[in-house]
């Protein structure tokens, strides 16, 4: 290390600099934190837990209860996660393990453009595509044609915006995210795990099913979370196509709502202070939400990432 | 040194800024005879913004008035206002008395045009505009009235063929002044819905589905066979869609149309007392030719927050409005204030800055 002679003033500044841009992240995420926690806490005090239990939403008659918007959150996100986990598991596979060169960065860059689209265009095309092709085609053949219309969850009329027209957009939208993860996850994954199963005699699929994916399990787990950290979050594609009805919704048809969309669609008209801080209150409940998904998945994804880089 | 040059700009620009603000506070005259540049900035509601956008341009084509407006809401333009942000601002709901009681001075609610609401649907075998009354309305929306081929419907419409299916209901999902307009006429006509989701630009609406903006509303009902919603007269008009003709107060179906709607405002605005300070609903009028869901849209000013010599500049642009601002608002399709209406805004606007010179 050397004899510890004082350093150059210039060093010393230079570091403090530095320190000080880089502290500048963390300290806006407490100060924003903070703008939220004081703005809310009025809402917090009058209504208290009826804030994320309460399902009855009524501005006018000073109620607001946000359970239908944060039901609505979780099983449009679950459903999106569902949809497109298995293709971004097959996106990463296929990168990693199966594909020749060539076709592994054509595949990549290919989904990796999918995330470059902004949020509007698909909440746009999901409304003119997704959501007409849902109430003309696809909602009558499962209630009509299958006969499935007496299940809860294929029940009610088929307006075409539902929690399923969300899912499917928002699976669109976060399936470049896991499989991007879950692409540096698998190749994380030393070469020792793979030849070990190979020279005992395990086929392609075997390898990959024994060796590669519990090895990075967590990571693929992390990768998964972080999709569903952008599913909790995304706005505007979701309040185009999820019809904005403020009720808990009891079947994949229902129209339903975001806690994204309720903020996005109430805060610039909001005037009364109560509808104000209310609207805060669901907004950090959404904060908490995202930000411990998210620090999850990372956890999870880090792990794996360093891990491997032992052997 | 640059220091020092920075210092010497910043109290060189903040000098000139002074004595500009001398001049225009030595007012006595019409903004035309300044001859500094005067910039004002207002904030409010979306449904006036493409008329404001065309009077403040042509405003300032022919003084040097510049007027600036953000159409970010009603709610915000209260909220700018009662902050002093803005010089002015506008919306379509009257401040409550609850808004009013946070400001620190009066705050003046004038006209400036009319407002309505129509109600659209997508029923293909239908040629001739629906009837419909205001009870049967809230039962729609209460979700009281499910079909399209219910008695109601079917006794104000008896020559329609009405198909028996679903009526499916469309409302605003974001609030909006237009949803204020519409749950104020249903609280007027329907006990039920006044006791249940009131008025307010943003209601628990029992059934139906929501659209963003207009456009989401008029969208998701051209999609749908058997769509029923609310959405702003003008783009109603603009769009060529169907609208529905309401049986008014005195017994007689009014279409969303210029005159019909100037006729609500008229009818009002004759019963008001002198001392009104226009904070006043235009819904059910009872006019002859009144339509139901009518409103004005106001533009707010605080004269004491933002001073005389700014007061007398707004005060002179309105009065232009009035005078010479008309063709605009017809081209636009905006339905200006009536004559009445005109005359008792004139007497406030003499009240806030003094007679207009001659």
């Amino acid at each position: 290390m050397g004899a510890h002679r004082s350093r150059p003033i210039s060093d010393v500044v230079y570091q403090l600099c530095i320190t000080a841009c880089a502290l500048v992240i963390p300290a806006l995420l407490v100060l924003l934190s903070a703008v939220i926690a004081w703005a809310a806490w009025p809402a917090v005090q009058v209504a208290g837990a009826e804030l994320v239990v309460g399902v009855t939403w009524d501005v006018a008659n000073n109620r607001f209860g946000a359970f239908p918007a944060l039901a609505g959150t979780l099983l449009s996100s679950m459903l999106a996660l569902v949809l497109a986990t298995p293709l971004a598991m097959a996106v990463a596979i296929l990168s990693s393990e199966l594909a020749p060169q060539r076709v592994r960065t054509a595949l990549g860059f290919f989904v990796d453009l999918l995330a470059a689209i902004p949020s509007v265009v698909y909440g746009l095309w999901g409304l003119l595509v997704v959501v007409p092709a849902l109430r003309l085609y696809v909602m009558p053949f499962v209630s009509d044609t299958l006969q499935l219309g007496g299940l809860p969850m294929f029940s009610g009329p088929a307006y075409g915006t539902s929690v399923l027209a969300a899912g499917v957009v928002l699976a669109i939208m976060i399936l470049p995210y896991i499989a991007s993860v879950s692409r540096e996850v698998l190749a994380a994954v030393p070469r020792s795990q793979r030849e070990a199963a190979l020279a005992l005699g395990a086929t392609r699929w075997e390898m990959i099913r024994d060796a590669v994916l519990p090895f990075a399990r967590s990571g693929l787990v992390g990768g998964i979370m972080l999709g569903l950290g952008r599913a909790l979050g995304e706005t505007m594609a979701v309040t185009m196509v999820i019809g904005n009805r403020n009720t808990v919704p009891t079947s994949l048809f229902d129209p339903a709502y975001t806690v994204a969309s309720l903020l996005a669609n109430e805060f610039s008209e909001a005037s009364g202070a109560l509808h104000l801080s209310a609207l805060m209150a669901v907004a950090g409940v959404l904060l908490i939400t995202t930000l411990l998904v998210n620090a999850l998945a990372r956890w999870l994804v880090w792990r794996v990432q360093h891990s491997g880089a032992r052997t | 040194m640059r220091a020092v040059m920075a210092a010497g700009v910043l109290v060189n620009s903040a000098s000139c800024r002074a004595s500009e603000a001398a001049r225009t506070d030595s007012v006595g005259r019409t903004a035309a005879s300044r001859a500094a540049q005067v910039d004002l900035t207002g904030a409010g509601a979306t449904f006036p913004y493409p008329l404001y956008s065309r009077w403040f341009n042509d405003y300032a084509q022919r003084t040097n008035v510049r007027i600036n407006y953000q159409s970010i809401g009603s709610g915000g333009g209260i909220r700018q206002v009662l902050a002093h942000t803005v010089d002015f601002g506008a919306t379509d709901v009257p401040m409550t008395d609850a808004e009013l009681a946070e400001a620190t001075g009066t705050i003046e609610h004038l006209p400036t045009a009319l407002g309505a609401v129509a109600l659209t649907y997508n029923l293909p075998g239908i040629s001739r505009p629906l009837h419909m009354s205001g009870p049967v309305i809230a039962d729609i929306f209460l979700g009281r009235i499910t079909r399209w081929n219910d008695p109601a419907l079917k006794a104000l419409n008896p020559d329609a063929q009405l198909p028996s299916a679903d009526i499916l209901l469309v409302h605003r999902a974001d609030g909006s002044g237009t949803s204020y307009i519409l749950s104020d006429y249903l609280s007027s006509v329907s006990d039920a819905w006044a006791k249940g989701p009131g008025r307010g630009k943003d209601v628990r609406w029992p059934i139906g589905i929501g659209g963003r903006g207009n456009e989401g509303v008029a969208g998701q009902i051209k999609a749908m066979v058997g769509a029923f919603g609310y959405i702003e007269v003008v783009y109603a008009r603009q769009n060529y869609l169907p609208v529905v003709h309401i049986l008014n107060r005195a017994g007689n179906f009014a279409a969303p149309q210029a005159h019909e709607i100037a006729a609500a405002a008229a009818s009002v605005t004759d019963s008001l007392s002198p001392s009104s300070d226009f904070r006043v609903s235009l819904v059910n009028a009872s006019g002859a030719d009144a339509y139901p869901i009518t409103s004005f849209t106001w533009m707010l000013l605080d004269p004491d927050g933002i001073g005389r010599a700014k007061t007398r500049q707004l005060v002179d642009f309105l009065r232009w409005a009035y005078k010479d601002g008309e063709a605009a608002a017809a081209d636009l399709g905006y339905v200006p204030l009536p004559a009445a209406a005109v005359a008792r805004v004139s007497a406030r606007l003499d009240a806030l800055a003094g007679p207009p010179p001659p």
